[in-house]
This record gives structure tokens, sequence and C-alpha cells, in this order.
């Protein structure tokens, strides 16, 4: 009682249902992506794989970025490639243009 | 039949050493036969908060290495004749944990005790992985704290994958034990709630241990809180946690500090 008084008059809100909404948010989301593949990962490898066809990559020069914002989220793709990529064959008897 | 129990968390600091010595001492007061293991390899902390420090000769890892026999590495606790300490290594890394090994040893330590309970280490590596790996039963010891919560959440996850029961399509039984709870900060909007907990984290309440400078009192002098003072508030969830593993049904209260008329009239909080 006293304790109630005491906060009407010093106007701080209560934190804790802050918490429980903020954590309900949260593991609601982790949950989803629990037991998944890294999706990331997976993402990184195979465009790797695809990239790696036509021309020759240092494998950590490659990055994979996800942002999520509140609507929509940016997959952000980076990939370093040599300068002399032009000239660099992969498979026997193929050339790779200009990307 | 034995059970083996894990006391885990996800997040450390949440009071798992604390629990796993306080409920292990509780469970052998009621007269069961008791081992707590250590799995914190290379940051044993469960002998000195049991007083078993200066007692410690051989550990987990020699076991598991066949340097020594389970029984030259079990330390008997000088207060309670049916608990018994397995250390962790203080030298050795966490890799020297196998498998193979930590299921050798809780199979043999289920043919001597009603109880082994585990105390896994902070964290999802290996060391809590393998804690988890062989229990029928799991306390989750939770903070009313958001970071705590959620580690819970995650731990809640890989108990219901990671686990031998999990992989052969049974469930690991769990609950969740509240430690550091302040009924007052609660009632004030300031604490997540026991409801509020429960419901995020959708997993039975075995406890709820409030706030107490018991709780120091009791590690400072390297003995389970329930050995040390029985009658404090601490302990006596414990005791009412312990209560409910073996099976009985004990009315949910949170414990409060009893304290003495005349530091009632003082308004003094007991020293």
């Amino acid at each position: 009682m006293s304790m109630n008084l005491l906060r009407l008059f010093s106007n701080r809100k209560a934190s804790a249902p802050v918490a429980r909404e903020r954590l309900q948010i949260l593991l609601a989301h982790e949950r989803g992506l629990r037991g998944q593949p890294d999706l990331l990962a997976t993402l990184r490898e195979e465009i790797l794989a695809v990239v790696s066809r036509h021309i020759q990559l240092d494998p950590e020069k490659v990055t994979v970025r996800l942002d999520r914002g509140p609507t929509v989220s940016t997959l952000e793709v980076d990939i370093e490639v040599p300068n002399n990529f032009e000239q660099t064959k992969v498979h026997a008897g193929r050339r790779v243009g200009a990307v | 039949m034995a059970k083996v129990l894990v006391v885990t968390s996800g997040k450390g600091g949440v009071g798992k050493t604390t629990s796993t010595a306080a409920l292990g001492a509780a469970l052998a007061q009621n007269g069961e036969s008791v081992v707590v293991i250590d799995f914190d390899v290379g940051l044993r902390n469960l002998d000195l908060v049991m007083g078993a420090e200066r007692r410690v000769v051989f550990d987990l890892i020699n076991v598991v290495h066949g340097v020594a026999k389970l029984q030259q590495a079990l330390i008997r606790d000088k207060r309670l004749e049916n608990l018994w300490l397995l250390p962790a290594s203080q030298t050795r890394d966490k890799d020297a944990l196998t498998d193979e090994g930590v299921g050798r040893i809780i199979a043999e330590l289920r043919t001597k005790f009603d109880w082994v309970l585990c105390d896994s280490p902070a964290g999802i590596e290996r060391g809590a992985m393998l804690a988890m790996r062989y229990a029928d039963e799991a306390v989750i010891v939770t903070n009313p704290e958001v970071s705590s919560v959620r580690d819970s959440d995650r731990i809640i996850g890989m108990l219901d994958s990671k686990t031998v029961k999990a992989e052969q399509g049974e469930r690991v039984t769990k609950h969740v034990l509240i430690t550091r709870y302040d009924p007052a900060r609660a009632a004030r909007g300031e604490m997540l709630s026991i409801d509020d907990i429960l419901e995020i984290l959708a997993t039975p309440l075995l406890g709820i241990i409030p706030e107490s400078q018991d709780v120091l009192r009791a590690s400072n002098v390297g003995s389970p809180v329930t050995l040390n003072n029985a009658d404090s508030a601490p302990a006596r969830a414990y005791f009412d946690a312990a209560r409910r593993l073996m099976g009985e049904t004990v009315d949910m209260i949170v414990p409060t500090e009893r304290r003495g008329l005349m530091n009632r009239l003082l308004g003094r909080r007991a020293a």
C-alpha cells in the first residue's frame, strides 16, 4: 500500500511489464530459428560455390550479412574479386568475361 | 531407482553451484543417498561451496581417464554421511571430458546412489552439454532478470534436443528454480514476477529461493545453506524444493526472513 502510494508520487513506471514484453517478442523469434541450419552460413557456402564456378575466389573474402529492419530486411553479399580475374581460368577451356 | 539430475542455467552467476550444494544436502538430510558432481572443469567451485576444497585428491577427469577409481575420487561430506562429492579438475581443460567416459561414470554412480546431481558450468559448450547429456531431470536455475530468462529458454531447448533422453524420444523432466527473488520488488513491478517467468518458459516451478544474505554467509564458511542455517528463508525454500523432487506435494510459498521482536520494533535487519 505504502509502496503503491510512493510510486504514485515518484512517477516511476513499473519496468517489469517492459521486460516481460521484450522477452516474449525475442523468444518467439529465437524459438523459430532454433533447430534450423544456420541460414547465413548456408547462403555463404552456396553463393561461394556458384561464383567459384566462374571466378577463382578467396573463400575468406566472401561476407554475407543480413540486416533486419522493422519492415524489410537487407541481405548484403560482399565478394572481393582479384583484379586479374578475367584472365583466371577456372574450368579447362572456359574463360570468364566481365561481370 | 537412481535419478540423474542436472542443475543448469546457461547464464553464469545465477546460483547453480549454490543450488546444487543446497539441494544435494537437503536431499541427504531427508535420508537419500546423494552424490554431487562438479562439471565445471578448470573452474571448479562446488568443492569450495561444500567446504571440501582441502580434501580433493582425485577428480572427475582422473576417473574418466582411468588414473583413479571412482571410490578414490569420491569425497564424503563431513557432516552428512550419505552426501558425497565428485570434484572437477582445476588444471585440465574441458576437452579432457569425453561423452563415453562421462556416460560410464554416471552409469556406475546410478548403481550406488539415489541421486546423482550434476552441477553444470555456465554457457552452452562441451562441459554444459556433457553435464546434461545423461540427465533424467533438470533444474533450470533462473534469476528474475531478462538475460537469465532468455538463457534458460535456450537451455530448455537444448534439454529437449541434445540429451540422451531426447534422442531416444523421451523427455527430460524439467523444473524451473527461481533464485534471488525479491517479493517486494516484484510486487512493485520492478522485477519479473513468478507468473511472468513461468508463462514465458512454459516449465513447471520447483521452488522460489528468496534473495538472502544467508546464501553468502553459508558459502563463506563452506557449508550448503540448508546445513549452515536450516531455519533461514533460503534453506526452507531449498528444503521445500528437495521434497518436491522426492515427489511430495508442498505448497508454494516464498519463505521470508524470521525477524526477532526487537529487530522488528527497531526496523532493523537481522545481522
